[in-house]
């Protein structure tokens, strides 16, 4: 009797451990988390939306500005030729990421290697893309402290930057276990946490791509 | 033994469906048709913008609103397998998901960015 | 099966089971009686603290011209004793609730993720330390407990009082996070076979409603706090009204948590009162549904009434008149609940023991403050009220009539439960009365200081205006609840050597956690228990109380729930079916002799925590990268050795 139980036990004795519901712990509390995040996100969506068209200086997202006393022109700051293949990046870490969680499931090892290395590369590129815009807006003229635009921008956008830092070091994390010892079948539930939160950060991006990028 | 096996074979009964739909997952095929819609709004998306007569009327804020919201449905039904996962996950999600929604209208309705004719 | 007929009542041995002990026990735990036994004690004390601070605001108020403190003084002590009674003492000592109780009375032996328990109790500590700290620092908060912005900016608050405040709120809002992911799984995934959601307790039902609002509200405080942190730390512009920032952002965002806040404090106190009445009424609680849906409700419309909170601002006849009806609807829920406890004891037979005493008086109180609530629910009302006494008078009924009267009540009821030992009920009722007496001594002249013009948060106030008497009235209040605090104090700890040894069930309670040994074991139950009512011990014991509610038979074919890995194969057979739900549990052994599997104690859900704070302790030293950088690190290590730790024993 006592070892029936221990084995039924270990979390690792099989891909769907008993409970209540039949479903996973990890992913009820990520879907929680998911829940929560929504209002993080929409609070910070909503700061920036408040304040848009109300700084008192520029430069400005869509439009040029001139500054009154020394007749510097500054253009309207947001790039979406480079933004939009940045959303593309990460609409197809996305399409990796399900790839990975696929191949885990089937069990093939090496599959699930190159997706989950693609994914995580996805995001580090998205991530360098970011970089990159952030440098070229402080060149242009454009901090945290200049004005209300690029207070709420770079804290919006440097959020969901951060969320997708947080999750490439996740996936490498995984990564170097299915390196190391390989990730079984049994172990799909834990790409597939790694994964909801992966998909969410980027549905995040599609609506800041549009309410802040694409709406003028 | 025979209590433990009940048990299992009791509740295997009573979540069949959510573990079956674990099973179901969608495959290649339909990811391959996820991401190729998902570029071709997004492309279409962009399009838009640069169309200086599209982007004066009216229909351009809601056109852009509305096919985000597609995509965002897309990849949520899809790649996070909300259409084919347990209903609990659908709850956990689409409930706060609407309050926050509400909130952010809520919030621009209060101040000024929305307004209400009477 | 061992029996089904009725157990003689399990004589308690000291010696049935043995915690370990010792300071290293305390630190690994991951018990989740014990995480909860560390909540209760720390809030105890921070109400020990917040009352205090409270007699320093009374002695200073208790004449015009009072000189007991500064004016600076006397802005720290309001800011904290408000921040203190709601983030350090309510909310905590409900956890501490939510810790000991929902595991037991879902027919758990732990909650989902018991490591991550352990760090939200660790994170909890380490922030009420924090915020406390700024005392010995001379700079205690000092801008009211929403701390307004811009009034929290840097060129308003240049010093270090609001940082300890917004970092401290900070830390406080991810232990309150994490806890609530995991509350949410563990009521959801870790019930006993046959719990349905209509069959759990009440108190298990407010807290999963509590914890909802806990995952979605504090969110909302995270945005606002950091950019108040990134505008004193890093010059961003949110509150920065010279770069045209609105100065209602931070209260709308603050309202908008804030409001949930409100019922994130009183609905673990309506549940604790829902499993009071119904057992000293000897009657299952009236309308038990309606109770849960008015719960859901009082929590989905606690979303949309936050700006009830700003109607002085000025923010037009449309918004004004949205949030005073979306207000006065959730008068509606609320008073079903009045109702239905009335209700429940409508007919019962009554045992008035102090946390039955407790109870009414949260019903009671809880009413007048819920009555002056509707009034300013109304704008025009609402704009003579606001920031006067009678605000405060409000809010203290609701908090200190509701909240607290209904925490004690859980605690008398609870503490057998906890300690194995029944409290002293003579003491308790000098502690309920001299409360309940000083209580609306102190808060119900209130209502007239407001009326009469007295605003909040004033340090003195001039001779003649007429309000000297009902502040000496106040004050006089404010020392019978010292007394009454002394009482409890003494009782409680006097109880736990001398108190009447309780038992597994001293009051003939309903629910599972009255099946177990006082205190339980660390596994909680022997055997999963099989549910098949709402009321499983009375099902057994005296049937007759729950003829009238729904039961399913223990054969019922659709067994829709089943424990992580307890199938220990001692459940109950399906064709049991004279009440298996509250069949003995043996007493006692220990979990290995039972071939139970707990999780290993560890240390690193403690490392992670600390870690986590050093973060903050190095924001606070003026940015502090070195030490802001190697804290990240050492917390990510922590985190790491934590989660590629197995949380149990491993067997081969």
């Amino acid at each position: 009797m006592a070892t029936a139980a221990i084995e039924s036990h270990d979390p690792h004795a099989g891909a769907h451990p008993a409970t209540s519901t039949g479903l996973n712990n990890t992913k009820i509390a990520i879907w929680a988390f998911i829940g929560s995040e929504c209002f993080f996100f929409a609070s910070l969506i909503s700061t920036y939306l408040i304040y848009k068209g109300r700084s008192l200086v520029g430069p400005f997202p869509h439009e040029a500005w001139t500054d009154p006393s020394t007749h510097q022109v500054f253009k309207a700051i947001l790039n979406i030729p480079i933004t939009s293949v940045s959303t593309f990046v990460l609409l197809m870490s996305s399409l990796a990421m399900v790839l990975a969680h696929s191949a885990v499931v089937r069990g093939d090892r090496k599959s699930s290697k190159i997706w989950l290395a693609s994914t995580a590369l996805l995001g580090a590129t998205f991530l360098g893309f970011q970089a990159y815009e952030f440098t070229s807006f402080v060149h242009e003229g454009l901090t945290i402290h200049t004005n209300l635009f690029g207070s709420s921008f770079f804290i919006l956008t440097g959020f969901h930057g951060a969320h997708v830092t947080a999750g490439v070091i996740w996936l490498l994390t995984l990564l170097f276990i299915d390196i190391k010892r390989g990730l079984t079948p049994d172990e799909a539930i834990n790409v597939d946490v790694c994964a909801l939160y992966w998909h969410f950060v980027d549905v995040v991006w599609i609506a800041i791509f549009t309410l802040v990028y694409l709406i003028k | 033994m025979a209590a433990d096996h009940s048990h299992s074979s009791v509740s295997h009964d009573a979540h069949g469906d959510a573990a079956a739909h674990e099973h179901t997952h969608p495959d290649w095929g339909t990811y391959k048709w996820v991401a190729l819609i998902l570029t071709l709004i997004t492309a279409l998306e962009v399009w838009i913008y640069y169309l200086p007569s599209f982007t004066a009327t009216r229909l351009f804020v809601p056109t852009l609103l509305a096919l985000s919201a597609i995509k965002f449905a897309i990849v949520v039904m899809f790649y996070m397998h909300l259409k084919y996962d347990a209903k609990l996950f659908r709850a956990l999600f689409i409930g706060p998901l609407l309050i926050a929604s509400f909130i952010i209208v809520g919030l621009l309705f209060l101040f000024n960015h929305i307004k209400i004719q009477f | 099966m061992a029996t089904t007929v009725s157990l003689p009542p399990t004589p308690y041995t000291a010696t049935t089971h043995k915690y370990e002990s010792g300071l290293w026990s305390w630190l690994s735990t991951t018990d989740h009686k014990r995480v909860g036994q560390l909540y209760l004690y720390t809030s105890l004390f921070w109400f020990l603290v917040g009352g205090l601070e409270a007699g320093m605001i009374r002695t200073q108020l208790y004449g015009p011209n009072g000189h007991f403190v500064s004016a600076t003084t006397y802005n720290e002590l309001f800011t904290m004793h408000g921040t203190t009674m709601i983030f350090l003492v309510i909310m905590p000592l409900s956890a501490a609730f939510f810790n000991f109780l929902i595991p037991l009375q879902i027919g758990a032996r732990d909650v989902a993720f018991p490591r991550l328990n352990a760090f939200s109790y660790w994170v909890f500590l380490f922030g009420g330390l924090f915020i406390n700290a700024s005392w010995f620092f001379h700079a205690a908060p000092n801008a009211g407990w929403f701390g307004y912005a811009p009034l929290t900016t840097r060129p308003y608050s240049p010093g270090l009082n609001i940082d300890f405040w917004v970092i401290g709120l900070q830390i406080l809002g991810i232990s309150s996070l994490a806890a609530g992911f995991n509350f949410i799984t563990t009521i959801i995934n870790m019930r006993a076979p046959g719990m349905h959601f209509m069959r759990m307790p009440v108190f298990t039902w407010m807290a999963f409603i509590t914890q909802f609002l806990i995952v979605l509200a504090f969110p909302i405080i995270t945005v606002a706090l950091t950019f108040l942190m990134l505008d004193r730390f890093f010059g961003t512009n949110f509150y920065e009204v010279s770069a045209g920032a609105d100065p209602l952002l931070w209260q709308h965002l603050f309202w908008l948590f804030g409001h949930p806040e409100v019922y994130i404090l009183i609905l673990p106190a309506f549940g604790l009162v829902s499993e009071v009445i119904p057992v000293f009424s000897r009657k299952p609680l009236f309308g038990y549904p309606v109770m849960i849906y008015s719960g859901i409700l009082i929590a989905f419309l606690g979303f949309g009434v936050w700006a009830h909170h700003m109607f002085a601002v000025g923010m037009g006849p449309i918004a004004d008149s949205f949030f005073s009806i979306t207000t006065m609807l959730i008068a509606i829920p609320t008073g079903v609940k009045i109702f239905n406890w009335l209700g429940t004891m409508w007919g019962g037979s009554l045992r008035f023991t102090t946390a039955m005493k407790f109870a009414i008086g949260l019903v009671a109180l809880f009413t007048i403050g819920g009555i002056s609530g509707v009034m300013h629910a109304s704008p025009p009302s609402d704009l003579q009220q606001t920031d006067s006494y009678f605000i405060v008078a409000h809010f203290h009924y609701v908090l200190f009539g509701g909240s607290m009267m209904g925490l004690f009540a859980g605690l008398y009821f609870f503490y057998p439960k906890i300690t194995g030992r029944l409290m002293g009920e003579k003491a308790g009722s000098w502690h309920f009365w001299l409360t309940a007496i000083g209580m609306n001594l102190t808060f119900f002249p209130m209502h007239f200081l407001g009326l009469h013009g007295m605003p909040r948060r004033i340090s003195t106030y001039d001779a003649g205006q007429g309000w000297e008497q009902d502040n000496h009235l106040a004050s006089y209040g404010a020392i019978l609840i010292v007394i009454g605090t002394c009482f409890f104090v003494y009782n409680w700890f006097r109880s736990m050597k001398t108190g009447k040894v309780a038992g597994n069930d001293p009051w003939g309670g309903a629910t599972l956690e009255w099946m177990i040994p006082s205190p339980p074991p660390d596994y909680n139950f022997a055997t999963i228990p099989n549910v098949t009512s709402r009321y499983p011990l009375w099902d057994r014991k005296s049937p007759r109380l729950t003829a009238e509610v729904p039961h399913g038979s223990a054969a019922e074919t659709k067994i829709d729930v089943e424990v992580a890995g307890q199938k220990t194969g001692t459940l109950p057979a399906p064709s049991d079916t004279t009440g298996n739900a509250a069949s003995p549990q043996p007493v006692t052994s220990s979990a290995k002799q039972l071939g139970i599997v707990m999780p290993t104690p560890t240390i690193r859900p403690l490392l992670a925590a600390l870690s986590l704070g050093s973060v903050f302790i190095g924001l606070i030293m003026h940015k502090n990268l070195p030490i802001m950088f190697l804290a990240a690190i050492c917390f990510m290590l922590s985190l790491y050795s934590w989660l590629l730790t197995p949380l149990e024993p491993e067997h081969h």
